[in-house]
């Protein structure tokens, strides 16, 4: 393919590719993403093009391995155009059924729709769906409809036609003007305005700018970024040119973490056809406007996604943050003015120049604008990835697009932001979803990541995972992150082990200060944030644990004892055959009963307990009543005799 | 480089640009306590405790002299209520690994750290990365780094390079506050053959 010189010869391009497809044309969508994949959907991608071939129809129908459309709890997701009919958990085994009944049949195969739990009606289209119906999905909306490594497919949706409005009639200064006035805030936690980062680069002096990438996603649970660079990589690599052309910088990176393989993939994919194009190279559509890119995988430490981590291990060297007075967007990788946004950011950028600033502005609340990719995790019905305008509350994520909590459980919290973010308790669920809100209730923004906790869940046990994921990704140059944090995770052990002890609460303030207050960057100023926000709405469960040895939500393991209660127990000898310690007491016709001291609390009796049984209890902070006689053991069962 | 005039602790103190508040403090007699600081070494700002309060635009902020520059009509307090505490836990943090390091027990006494606030982890190595970055920076022979990261971070000499280039040198001996440096040596020492004359193994 030759380079596009122009934007005419872009549009013509454009043109004759539209030209060449059919909108009536079958076209089977299966979410080739990583979860999907997980979930067998090259197996099912397999499956459609030999079942295609085999009915011979291959010729009529277009298959296509698309980006993820973020239902990822109901993978491996197949969406069939143009009358965009969703299947959801699609096997090989249904392709068949698929192939016959949908696409020859035009007939709705009933089993693979998705079904509302609530209303027990069946949804035919992708737009149907309680989960995407109450979202607003204006970035990773096209991830369904594009093959990630197909530039032709960008290009159809409209690819690439911001970064031509840009350079065939917009000047570097109107293009910051027009992401100053959108009020874009950088989505990978900190939430600063991107035009007034861009707008320091653009002043600083130095001539030699860059702008960067940062896909270094390593929060757990989240994973909207890895979705965007794997599912619909030229929209970020767009994205970033335009910054380019804004900034005054030739250079751009991509810090990509290397434990995204897919992603890595896609967008060394999406560079190679960018450049064969002239999307990225000398004179670009003759604007005289040069511009490369460089993708860079990490080594995996967490770390690196602090900015200034990053531009060192950029530079090649131990990814450790530096101390920053003067901001990387005046001096950052190699002491030059680098501008970094998180790849969401940048995957706002074409819009915003598409669209317009005003457009941007009127979705969100008033100091936080646009749409937020969360990663909805935890205990939720619908987990996956969802898009919502800035400004709707969390019980509505939660509850209308989440499908509420499973198994009939009671909601508890949900954890924003990451590991160093906070959770957020029930009577806060009106919160509205903003930078400033979130921050206010304890919590952040941070990259996206919204961890959802039942009634089962242990918060002080919660505070003690984030921490401990904490110290662990700690580099260890500063004294307060690397020793503060060591010092909490002991005694957040120590008190969900029940060795808790008076004052413990105090130090783990006093902690918490000395690392927000003199820790060297962002990591160990946030980390207590866990912590604290657990400390500031479950204080009640920190003094359980430490004063009556007691673990309100029955899950710290040293805590809790099992009990079997014998008016309940069936005597069916499923837990006395599984428990691993043989702690059981127990034969046919027999109550069983637990040894107290063999048993090791792994909770396997609690789980195999058939529910229609729920004989095994929890017990916590209180004794386990004294097993029953011997002597009053046996059942004898009346009804059962054949 | 044109002089400035910042304030520190109530004094008017000279400094030229590009000077941190660390450097201006200390040409004016003033004195800020460092454990990573080394004047022949790049600011590392790891240790902390040379934080102190700046006024910036009206707002008080806790920064660190060693690295943060100073700058005309900059109100620096280096000490305070709260830079005391600070200073003082992390003190105590650091003598949970050297409880018997010299420079150590006399900064405890004077922003009165206790030694055995936290369980002991003897390790003796405070992470102050002198020994590091004075063979790194100074001698421009990397014979000792750190390996692994946090909690699991630890100061190792380079069998390959130590080897060849230690003997003579051990310039970053007297550098170390606690005994750690020497206690890595003598285990790379023993880990690595002797070299057969005086300069080293040879090749």
């Amino acid at each position: 393919m030759a380079r596009l010189n122009s934007p005419e010869a872009l549009e013509n391009f454009r043109q004759e590719i539209l030209s060449k497809r059919d909108p009536k044309t079958p076209c089977i969508s299966i979410c080739a993403g990583a979860g999907c994949i997980a979930s067998g959907a090259d197996e099912v991608i397999a499956a459609f093009k030999e079942e295609l071939e085999k009915q011979d129809l291959t010729a009529d129908v277009d298959t296509k391995g698309t980006g993820c459309p973020g239902f990822c709890e109901r993978g491996p997701v197949v969406v069939i155009y143009p009358e965009e009919i969703c299947y959801l958990q699609v096997t090989p085994g249904d392709v068949p059924e698929i192939v016959s009944q949908t696409i020859k049949g035009k007939k709705v195969v009933e089993r693979l729709l998705y079904v509302d739990p609530a209303t027990g009606e069946k949804a035919i289209h992708e737009s149907d769906i309680s989960f995407y119906k109450n979202q607003e999905r204006n970035i990773i909306g096209s991830n369904i409809k594009i093959d990630p490594k197909s530039i032709e497919d960008y290009l159809a949706i409209g690819g690439y036609s911001a970064l031509v409005k840009v350079l065939s009639g917009m000047t570097a200064e109107q293009v910051l003007a027009e992401v100053k006035k959108s009020n874009l805030r950088g989505r990978g936690g900190a939430g600063f305005p991107a035009g007034i980062k861009w707008e320091g680069s653009r002043n600083a002096p130095e001539p030699i700018k860059y702008v960067i990438v940062n896909a270094d996603e390593g929060d757990p649970g989240a994973f909207m970024d890895r979705a965007l660079l794997e599912g619909n990589p030229h929209s970020i690599l767009e994205g970033l040119i335009i910054g380019g052309y804004a900034v005054g910088a030739h250079e751009g990176y991509i810090y990509v973490r290397q434990e995204y393989p897919l992603a890595v993939e896609n967008i060394n994919i999406a560079i190679g056809q960018a450049e064969a194009y002239g999307f990225i190279g000398k004179n670009i559509f003759g604007a005289g406007f040069d511009f490369k890119v460089i993708v860079h995988q990490g080594a995996g430490a967490f770390v690196c996604g602090e900015s200034t981590a990053l531009m060192t291990a950029l530079e090649g060297r131990v990814g450790e943050p530096r101390p920053k007075y003067v901001r990387s967007n005046i001096k950052g990788l190699w002491e030059r003015p680098s501008v970094l946004n998180n790849v969401e950011t940048w995957a706002n950028v074409p819009l915003i120049i598409n669209k317009g600033a005003d457009w941007f502005t009127q979705i969100g609340t008033e100091s936080s604008k646009g749409t937020k990719i969360f990663s909805l995790v935890g205990k939720i019905t619908n987990t996956g990835l969802v898009e919502v305008p800035m400004g709707i509350t969390l019980k509505d994520i939660i509850y209308k697009i989440g499908g509420g909590i499973p198994g009939g459980k009671k909601f508890k919290a949900v954890q924003t932001g990451g590991p160093s973010g906070g959770c957020i308790p029930e009577d806060q669920l009106d919160l509205k979803v903003g930078f400033d809100e979130l921050t206010k209730a304890g919590s952040m923004m941070g990259s996206g990541g919204m961890i959802v906790m039942d009634e089962d869940t242990c918060m002080v046990d919660v505070a003690r995972y984030f921490i401990h994921f904490l110290t662990d990704e700690s580099c260890g140059k500063c004294v307060p992150c690397r020793e503060g944090l060591r010092q909490m995770h002991k005694i957040l052990t120590n008190i969900t082990e029940g060795k808790g002890k008076a004052g413990d609460i105090e130090l783990l303030e006093e902690l918490s200060e000395v690392t927000k207050e003199a820790s060297l960057c962002a990591l160990g100023k946030s980390a207590p944030n866990p912590f604290l926000s657990t400390l500031r709405y479950f204080r009640d469960e920190y003094e359980a644990h430490i004063k009556e040895k007691r673990c309100p939500a029955l899950s710290c393991k040293e805590l809790i004892s099992y009990y079997i209660d014998p008016a309940k127990c069936q005597a069916c000898l499923i837990c006395a055959r599984k428990c691993p310690a043989e702690a059981i007491d127990g034969g046919k016709n027999k109550i069983h009963v637990i040894d107290q001291e063999k048993c090791t609390n792994c909770g396997t009796c609690f789980e195999v307990c058939p529910s229609r049984f729920g004989a095994v209890k929890k017990f916590s902070g209180e004794p386990v009543p004294s097993p029953i006689p011997e002597e009053e053991r046996n059942i004898s069962r009346k009804s059962k005799e054949k | 480089m044109s002089e400035i005039l910042l304030q520190i602790d109530g004094k008017e103190v000279k400094a030229m640009e590009g000077m941190t508040v660390l450097e201006a403090a200390q040409g004016a007699g003033i004195s800020i306590p460092t454990l990573c600081h080394h004047e022949k070494l790049e600011p590392f700002g790891g240790c902390r405790l040379c934080i102190v309060e700046v006024e910036v635009r009206g707002w008080t902020n806790l920064v660190v002299s060693c690295v943060y520059p100073a700058a005309q009509n900059l109100v620096v307090r280096t000490r305070s209520e709260k830079v005391d505490r600070i200073r003082k836990t992390i003190l105590e943090l650091l003598l949970a690994h050297a409880p018997d390091a010299f420079e150590l027990q006399g900064l405890a006494k004077a922003y009165g750290a206790d030694k055995d606030r936290f369980e002991k982890e003897a390790s003796f190595c405070i992470h102050c990365g002198l020994c590091v970055r004075y063979c790194a920076e100074v001698k421009k022979l990397n014979a000792v780094g750190f390996v692994d990261r946090g909690v699991r971070k630890e100061i190792s000499f380079i069998p390959e390079i130590a080897s060849k280039v230690c003997w003579d040198c051990k310039e970053c001996f007297p550098l170390c506050p606690t005994s750690a440096l020497q206690a890595a040596y003598v285990l790379t020492q023993a880990l690595t053959s002797p070299p057969s004359s005086k300069t080293g193994s040879g090749k």
